[in-house]
């Protein structure tokens, strides 16, 4: 591909603002960041405009803007799943996290597995779902990464060999060292910079793509019929309407279980500042919604027949299909602005999840389990060098292995951390389940559903057989409902012989 | 934005209007009801418009419940 200069500098000059304000972000609303709550979480002082920035930044990732419409792009109807998925994420997040906020707030708690700790007294069940979390969010740091990549070699920049490596490094040196100094409070506040360029970018697409067309119509109109909807199911199966359907229910549920999530959620100053952005976040999913038709606008204008995008969609299959969208439509100082919305885009949740992974490894490994005695100073302290640790595995992992196994482990993620929901969700309204048992039932959850994704060759949806009729069906719910079964039937057993005293540190006036 | 002294008051739950939540759910994981073309708004299919309309439904379902429970 050529050298994109012109879009190129513009990249660069966006890149090097949003480093800066990384950087000074330590002295905003300055606290002690020789705390963990404070360089973890902010202080918990984002208010209700903070906090929308800083989630909307946080769940709607670059990965998700160049999959998604990558998704629609090649599989057409089923890609917009992600649009009934992020519909039902504020349902559950107006009702059930609130109460992890107020909780987490009267005892300090930083991450879910803390909570565990406290409410059931287990600190092998807060392992469990600490040992989750980190597993989980890893190889999602990863595919942050792959957006990134994506848009510098849309602009021509080579992204092979040792010599291609080298913007991914100096991203990734740039985003250790700020989050390192300012904790949580630099991607908030780099998270208004990149909403902003995405709203911007998002809809000048919506509006200038179906212009050049001339209206929707056609952009509909020059998509292959089959791709339009699902495909009807036969008699005997539920079909893709199960498929769909569960996917959406399956990843509302495990979303906001994720520690990137959490500490999103946690940072907010009030449980209200959570259930106001429970009504205003969805603006994002208008977002993502609309950009999900960008993958048919990128079909309609044809960029995959186009010969100068050839090298591109070669080299990152669909995924370059939004890239080369924005390079068909727009002059080259736009195309610079909409690809460091994606890059720092990526910025944002990157330098989240490794705070969130670091504060549970501190949390719940550390300070748990090696050196209880440990000052706060000194959890801040590791808190912040895990997080470099994390971000250079992450790094590793995309250098040294195929990026399939990135894409298998985040499905595998997916359907692990929802395994944490009997714990988290239902342990935030009844102490009636026992922590023994919730241990058992993530076990069987964690093994049944790793064990489902190998079996259906990495295909994140099952052919349930039940009686006279087949029921496709998202397998992280599968292996949910397996895990429910085992913590409730187990529970009361648990508790009658006693192995669980209940030992919970939280009472009923805490959660609100 | 923060500090103010009401946000820390505990909201009273108010069921009726939480049980609203539920027709997210039921419009959503209702798939048979929306896998259609027809009719379609300004040129998109129905498939797509009404589950964008959804997306503003239900932010204004949530935002009546806060109203309702402040």
């Amino acid at each position: 591909m050529p050298l994109n200069l012109t879009a190129l500098i513009v990249f660069i000059v966006l890149f090097v603002f949003v480093t800066w304000l990384g950087f000074i972000a330590a002295r905003w609303r300055a606290g002690d960041l020789d705390l963990l709550h404070e360089w973890g979480l902010g202080g918990r002082r984002f208010g209700t405009m903070v906090a929308w920035f800083l989630i909307g930044g946080d769940l709607y990732t670059a990965y998700t803007f160049i999959a998604v419409p990558a998704l629609v792009f090649g599989a057409g109807a089923l890609g917009f799943f992600a649009v009934p998925y992020t519909i039902m994420i504020y349902p559950i997040l107006y009702i059930i996290f609130p109460r992890l906020w107020s909780v987490a707030h009267k005892h300090g708690f930083v991450t879910s597995a803390d909570f565990v700790r406290g409410r059931f007294g287990n600190r092998w069940l807060a392992l469990a779902v600490a040992f989750t979390g980190i597993l989980a969010t890893m190889p999602y740091i990863a595919l942050q990464l792959v957006g990134i990549e994506v848009v510098i070699g849309a602009m021509g920049v080579e992204t092979n060999g040792l010599i291609g490596d080298l913007p991914l490094i100096i991203a990734f040196v740039i985003l250790a060292a700020f989050t390192y100094t300012s904790g949580l409070r630099a991607p908030a506040m780099i998270a208004v910079v990149k909403d902003l360029l995405i709203y911007l970018t998002v809809l000048a697409a919506v509006i200038a793509v179906p212009m050049k067309l001339g209206g929707y119509g056609h952009v509909f109109s020059a998509i292959p019929p089959e791709k339009l909807l699902l495909k009807s199911p036969v008699d005997g199966t539920t079909g893709t309407y199960s498929a769909y359907a569960t996917l959406a229910l399956g990843s509302a549920f495990a979303l906001f279980l994720y520690p990137h999530s959490i500490t999103g959620i946690l940072s907010s100053s009030s449980a209200r500042v959570v259930r106001r952005n429970a009504a205003i976040l969805p603006a994002y999913s208008l977002l993502l919604g609309l950009l999900a038709l960008m993958g048919f606008m990128a079909i309609a204008i044809g960029v995959a027949k186009m010969p100068e995008f050839k090298p591109g969609f070669d080299e990152f299959k669909a995924n370059f299909s939004v890239p080369a969208l924005f390079m068909a439509m727009f002059p080259s100082w736009f195309v610079g602005v909409a690809f460091s919305a994606i890059a720092i885009g990526a910025l944002v949740p990157a330098a989240i999840m490794s705070i969130a992974t670091a504060n549970t490894c501190t949390r719940n490994i550390y300070r748990e389990f090696i050196h209880p005695a440990c000052s706060p100073a000194e959890e801040s302290q590791v808190a912040k060098i895990v997080s470099l640790v994390i971000k250079a595995g992450a790094l590793a992992f995309i250098f040294f292995l195929p990026l399939q196994y990135a894409l298998w482990l985040q499905l595998l993620g997916g359907v692990w951390i929802i395994q944490t929901a009997p714990s988290v969700m239902l342990g935030l309204y009844t102490r009636f389940l026992n922590g023994w048992a919730l241990f058992l039932g993530w076990l069987c959850g964690f093994g049944l559903g790793t064990w489902l994704v190998i079996i259906n060759n990495w295909a994140p949806v099952y052919p349930l057989q039940l009686p006279g009729l087949t029921f496709p069906c998202y397998i992280a719910l599968i292996a949910v409902a397996a895990n429910l079964v085992v913590s409730i039937v187990l529970s009361p057993l648990f508790n009658t012989i006693g192995s669980g005293q209940p030992r919970d540190i939280t009472a009923a006036v805490d959660y609100y | 934005m923060s500090g103010k002294q009401d946000d820390h008051k505990p909201m009273r739950p108010v069921i009726w209007a939480r049980l609203l939540l539920l027709l997210p759910f039921i419009a959503m994981l209702w798939v048979s009801t929306y896998n259609t073309l027809e009719p379609e708004w300004a040129g998109i299919p129905f498939f797509y418009w009404y589950q964008l309309l959804w997306v503003i439904l239900s932010a204004g379902i949530v935002a009546f419940i806060y109203l309702v429970e402040r």
